[in-house]
């Protein structure tokens, strides 16, 4: 069975790649220019290709070209057209930056965007300039940039060791990976340096400078190794994804996965950046976790271990953070559970005091020795520390302490009294119990605090001679150190607790949290009643001031809701179109005080959640981040669900509002008709047996009224049917022909005075209508005709195809008069005629010939008549196979 | 002259009368049912020679009573139905009716119906005595499967030819665009009326004077066809 299952592409990998496909498809192309150094022409390179595109007609647009005063460039850029830089005002300097709004709205097909690891003056909608790129090609424009080596996020540490100059403008990996072609651009050191004599790269002084701190022939001999060795990583991967799509027969092997463990310090980042490397060489998934005990050094290595997460994730992992005491036992657990095959440890080297301590990594291989493990050297990179904003100092940190110094006081005041009664042994055991209490109530520094000195204070108040730290007795020694072991134990045990019973109950009351939103969103049954849960319980769980916006018919958010955050609107409408999360602690208009969420449904997004956190570090904590977005899919899923009962509720109505309309028009259609159908009938069968006279007239007047108020009442329940909003038309490939003999035959009796002419094109092809309503059409243009026109004219039909329409003409020798609301309901050529009937069959003819999107026309004819001219959409009939 | 017996099953007393009274004057002895029970009791008891049904029916289903009538009458059964339920007429059509009025009709335009409906139905059975039918300026020899207009004559590809005999075997009842297609194409095309339509397009540009306004091949919309001047 595992052999078949090897040979098979992994389904989920295979539906991956045809989203990515997909994506790819919509998205624009980008093209990188790669390149070692500055001045190796990569910015030449894209303008020369730029301009040959231009030659072959393509629509480029130069976004933004750095010339840097080079007059190659210069020349290069000549000729293209240049989209002009947004000015923006930064402090007293009136800085120029790429125009991502005005690139968007000309949307050319290629946009030249040069430095591609630019950082974007403040106050731009994205910090970077590859964020800008990255929205270009959502739009689906094609974007050439250029970038140096050094930038490379993940190179970034390797290029900072090899030159001693750290950049600071860096660009994620994957923007790299992802690009559909990178262009090296090669040069030769020597030429290299050649240009920069020839002042070919920077001008003037800045030439000399550069040439004695970063254009070594060493530093660039390394970076052009880099570039190259960085290239051919990517185009290996590129060969390793086209064999594993042309080749199905290949072994599947099973996708590597790392676990990789953060310990919360300074050697995380490197630690990440090295996996992040090896994750990307090894075509693995890889995990990163930091395990949260309370052994670690608190909040300060906590919130570093978090930074080292989101910098993981960004790096394309998945992050979490585990809670337990025993750190080997958690990643060993972690790595079971996710199928991790090798575990990512940074290397601590013992510390010499602590003979005792196992380091992880050691115990991992003692208890578990068939995990393989990886331990990357420590190697804190010393110019850059780490920088962890100082956790908040936690008030009441120093008192707990004073607290404390104060229960050893308080311990020993009760002890000597206790003295006068009970021996010495007997009230160690009350600094004991002091030290356990302290440790339960303030935790483990002032536990161990109050463990040192409950001995000091027993040496000095209790043992001979008292009053001082020396001792007589050597035996007391013992005591001291028996006591401050078991204070430890004992106080280290009772945080160890408390921190746990913590973890508890924050798991509780983020469990309790989504227990209660889902049940108040259940019962809530409005869009009011959910904005008001909402806005409740996120202000509570997550202490922070909020705000909802939703989305109105057009597609416009608006804030909701009473006590609600105040926001801008445009951020939260930038956020609900394009379904990314924007303003503080994001990458999109980070400037803005909150942070603005997209709620999304299954369907689509439904809203956008406006949060300002009270701690905003907050939500880089990874468990806090999966509440919320739990929090928020739930109330996401809640909206969508009222506006699908919305949406089941109009349709319902909409339903029997059908249903009684068409019962009543049966109803009518039948309560008019029997009296009709007996009133012509009679009339008939009557007129036999009058003499001939006046009686003989009057039936013929009844036949003759009956009839027109017949063809009157069709027209009104035909009327009365099409105003129904989507009419259903039983749409069929009919032949012309035997529609228009059907409407003439239908007339005989109105049309007996008149000489009726036809002339149907033979070759006329079929057309897709509702042959009733047509006929329709035709039998009200035909009696219209008869009635309008003297006896004795010509009325004639005509018919004949064009490339993508059939017309169809009904025209007459009468009056031909046309007032200019012919095809109005009520309107008739002249007023009060003797000719009876009210001018709703034109308005009918109209809405039927509507109705199948075509169009009616009258035109006068030039001395006399009235052409009535019908244009219906030929469409493609249906094939007539031979038989 | 005219003794032939006439049986009307409609709900509504003033049209039975009317129409009653209109056939009578022609000379046909009528008998009158508003029920599909008493129209069943009728038509057992009377032995009628056609029977009008209205395919409303208070206390039952027009249709339904044809496809029983069906079982054990063999005479010509008439639809009277309104303008906008043609599923209906097709329906009765399919069910065994032969012919079908739209309401409000003309008193003339029945008796038309009536007569030629009789009239099919008395020939039943000499048809056979030759094989040559004429209506009007055509004529069919079904012997030799030639076709004359005006006494020239017509070359009619085998599916015009097996489309004319059909509706000449269907006499002037109508023949709905199912029993056409069935029967000239087989089971396999029932649902495929743009056929017909097409072929019925030729055959009336061979056959008829003013194809557009024809005397023989007439066009019952969203119903089917039926034959004129046989």
């Amino acid at each position: 069975m595992p052999a078949l299952n090897d040979a098979r592409p992994d389904p989920d990998a295979l539906l991956a790649r045809v989203q990515q496909e997909e994506q790819a498809a919509l998205r624009g192309k980008l093209r990188i220019y790669f390149g070692s150094n500055a001045g190796v022409g990569k910015t030449c390179a894209m303008l020369e290709a730029a301009q040959r595109e231009v030659a072959q007609g393509r629509d480029v647009l130069a976004g933004v070209v750095e010339t840097h005063g080079r007059t190659e460039t210069a020349e290069r850029l000549h000729g293209l057209e240049q989209l002009p830089r947004a000015h923006r005002l930064h402090g007293e300097f009136a800085l120029t930056e790429f125009d991502l709004d005005a690139a968007l709205l000309r949307h050319p097909a290629v946009v030249l965007v040069d430095e591609l690891a630019h950082s974007n003056i403040p106050g731009s909608r994205h910090p970077k300039r590859w964020q800008d790129v990255e929205e270009l090609l959502s739009a689906g424009i094609d974007v050439w940039t250029t970038l140096n080596v050094q930038h490379l996020e993940s190179l970034n540490d390797l290029v900072s060791g090899i030159i001693g100059i750290r950049v600071r403008e860096t660009v994620p990996d994957h923007v790299f990976d992802n690009a559909h072609e990178v262009v090296v651009v090669d040069l030769p050191p020597d030429d290299l340096l050649q240009r920069l004599k020839d002042g070919k790269v920077y001008l003037g002084p800045a030439a000399a400078r550069a040439s004695q701190h970063f254009f070594r022939k060493g530093n660039l001999l390394a970076l052009r190794e880099l570039a190259l060795r960085r290239t051919a990583d990517r185009v290996d991967t590129q060969m390793r994804v086209y064999r594993r799509e042309q080749s199905i027969k290949t072994l599947w092997p099973a996708r590597e996965r790392l676990l990789v463990g953060v310990a919360g310090d300074a050697g995380d980042e490197r630690l990440v950046r090295e996996a992040a490397r090896l994750a990307q060489k090894l075509e693995a998934d890889w995990i990163v976790v930091h395990v949260a005990s309370a052994q670690g050094r608190g909040a300060r290595r906590y919130l570093s271990a978090i930074k080292t997460l989101a910098l993981a994730s960004e790096f394309g992992a998945d992050t979490a953070t585990l809670p337990g005491m025993d750190v080997a036992q958690a990643l060993v657990a972690c790595a079971r559970e996710h199928n991790a095959n090798r575990l990512v440890l940074g290397h601590h080297p013992r510390q010499a005091w602590r003979f005792w301590h196992q380091s992880v990594s050691d115990r991992i291989s003692h208890h578990h020795p068939q995990i393989d493990q990886i331990v990357m050297a420590h190697g804190v990179v010393p110019d850059r520390p780490l920088i962890v904003e100082k956790p908040a100092p936690v008030p009441g940190r120093a008192l707990a302490y004073g607290w404390a110094s104060l229960a050893c006081f308080a311990a020993s005041a009760v002890a000597a009294l206790l003295l006068q009664v009970f021996d010495l042994a007997n009230v160690v055991m009350l600094f004991l119990l002091t030290v356990v209490l302290v440790a339960l109530r303030y935790g483990r520094g002032p536990g161990v605090w109050a463990a040192m000195l409950a001995v000091l204070c027993f040496d000095f108040f209790f043992v001979q001679p008292r009053y001082s730290f020396t001792v007589t007795d050597t035996q007391y020694f013992f005591t001291f150190a028996l006591m401050l072991g078991i204070a430890l134990i004992t106080g280290q045990l009772t945080a160890r607790l408390r921190h746990e019973a913590r973890t508890a109950a924050a798991r509780e009351r983020r469990a309790t949290s989504l227990a209660r939103l889902a049940r108040d969103l259940s019962a809530a049954l409005t869009v009011e009643q959910i904005s008001e849960v909402a806005l409740r319980t996120f202000s509570g769980v997550f202490e922070a001031r909020v705000g909802l916006a939703l989305p109105d018919a057009a597609d416009g958010v608006h804030s909701v809701g009473a006590g609600g955050l105040p926001m801008d609107d445009s951020i939260a409408q930038w956020t609900y179109d394009h379904g990314h999360a924007a303003g503080h602690g994001t990458d999109t208009l980070s400037a803005a005080k909150g942070c603005y969420l997209p709620l999304k449904a299954p369907m689509r997004v439904r809203g956008v959640l406006v949060l300002e956190l009270a701690q905003s570090e907050r939500l880089n904590d990874p468990q806090e981040r999966r509440l919320l977005e739990a929090c928020m899919s739930q109330l996401a899923i809640a909206l969508e669900r009222v506006h699908f009962v919305e949406v089941a509720q109009n349709t319902l109505v909409q339903m029997e509002g059908e249903k009684m309309r068409n019962t009543l028009l049966a109803a009518i259609s039948h309560d008019l008709r029997t009296p009709l159908t007996t009133l012509i009938g009679a009339a008939d069968t009557a007129l036999p047996h009058a003499p001939p006279g006046p009686l003989r007239e009057l039936l013929h007047g009844i036949h003759e009224q009956a009839t027109s108020m017949q063809r009157l009442i069709e027209n009104l329940l035909d009327m009365a049917r099409m105003q129904e909003r989507g009419v259903r038309l039983n749409r069929q490939w009919h032949s012309l022909e035997e529609i228009v003999g059907s409407a003439l035959r239908q007339l005989r009796e109105p049309l007996a005075r008149h000489q009726v002419h036809t002339s149907l094109d033979t070759r006329l092809p079929l057309v897709d209508v509702d042959a009733l309503l047509i006929e329709r059409v035709l039998v009200n243009l035909l009696d219209n005709a008869a009635k309008y026109t003297p006896p004795g004219t010509t009325i004639s039909v005509a018919a004949h195809a064009t490339s993508d329409s059939i017309v169809l003409m009904v025209s007459d020798t009468g009056p031909g008069r046309a007032p200019a609301n012919l095809f109005e309901p009520f309107a008739r050529g002249q007023q009060e005629s003797s000719v009876t009937g009210i001018g709703l069959g034109l308005a009918l003819a109209k809405r039927i010939v509507e109705a199948h999107g075509g169009r009616i026309e009258a035109n006068p004819g030039r001395t006399c008549g009235m052409h009535f001219i019908i244009t219906l959409p030929a469409g493609t009939p249906p094939s007539m196979e031979s038989l | 002259m005219n003794t032939a017996r006439i049986l009307i099953v409609e709900d509504e007393a003033n049209i039975r009368r009317f129409v009653g009274i209109a056939l009578q004057d022609e000379g046909f002895q009528v008998f009158e049912a508003d029920s599909v029970k008493r129209a069943l009791i009728h038509a057992a008891s009377r032995q009628p020679d056609l029977v009008i049904v209205d395919l409303g029916l208070p206390d039952g289903d027009g249709k339904q009573l044809i496809s029983e009538l069906r079982g054990w009458l063999a005479v010509p059964i008439l639809v009277l139905s309104a303008r906008d339920r043609e599923e209906e007429k097709v329906a009765a059509l399919d069910a065994g009716a032969d012919d079908y009025l739209t309401k409000p009709f003309g008193v003339p335009e029945l008796l038309a119906r009536i007569r030629a409906q009789l009239r099919r139905h008395g020939q039943t059975g000499s048809v056979a005595a030759t094989s040559k039918v004429a209506f009007g300026e055509i004529e069919v020899d079904l012997a030799t499967h030639e076709v004359w207009r005006k006494g020239q004559p017509v070359h009619l590809t085998p599916i015009e030819y097996r489309l004319l005999c059909a509706m000449v075997r269907g006499q002037s009842r109508v023949l709905t665009h199912r029993q056409l297609l069935l029967e000239v194409w087989g089971l396999d095309y029932v649902d495929r009326a743009h056929y017909l339509r097409v072929h019925m397009a030729h055959l009336r540009q061979k056959l008829e004077e003013d194809p557009a306004q024809p005397q023989y091949f007439i066009t019952e919309l969203q119903v089917g066809y039926r034959l004129m001047g046989l």
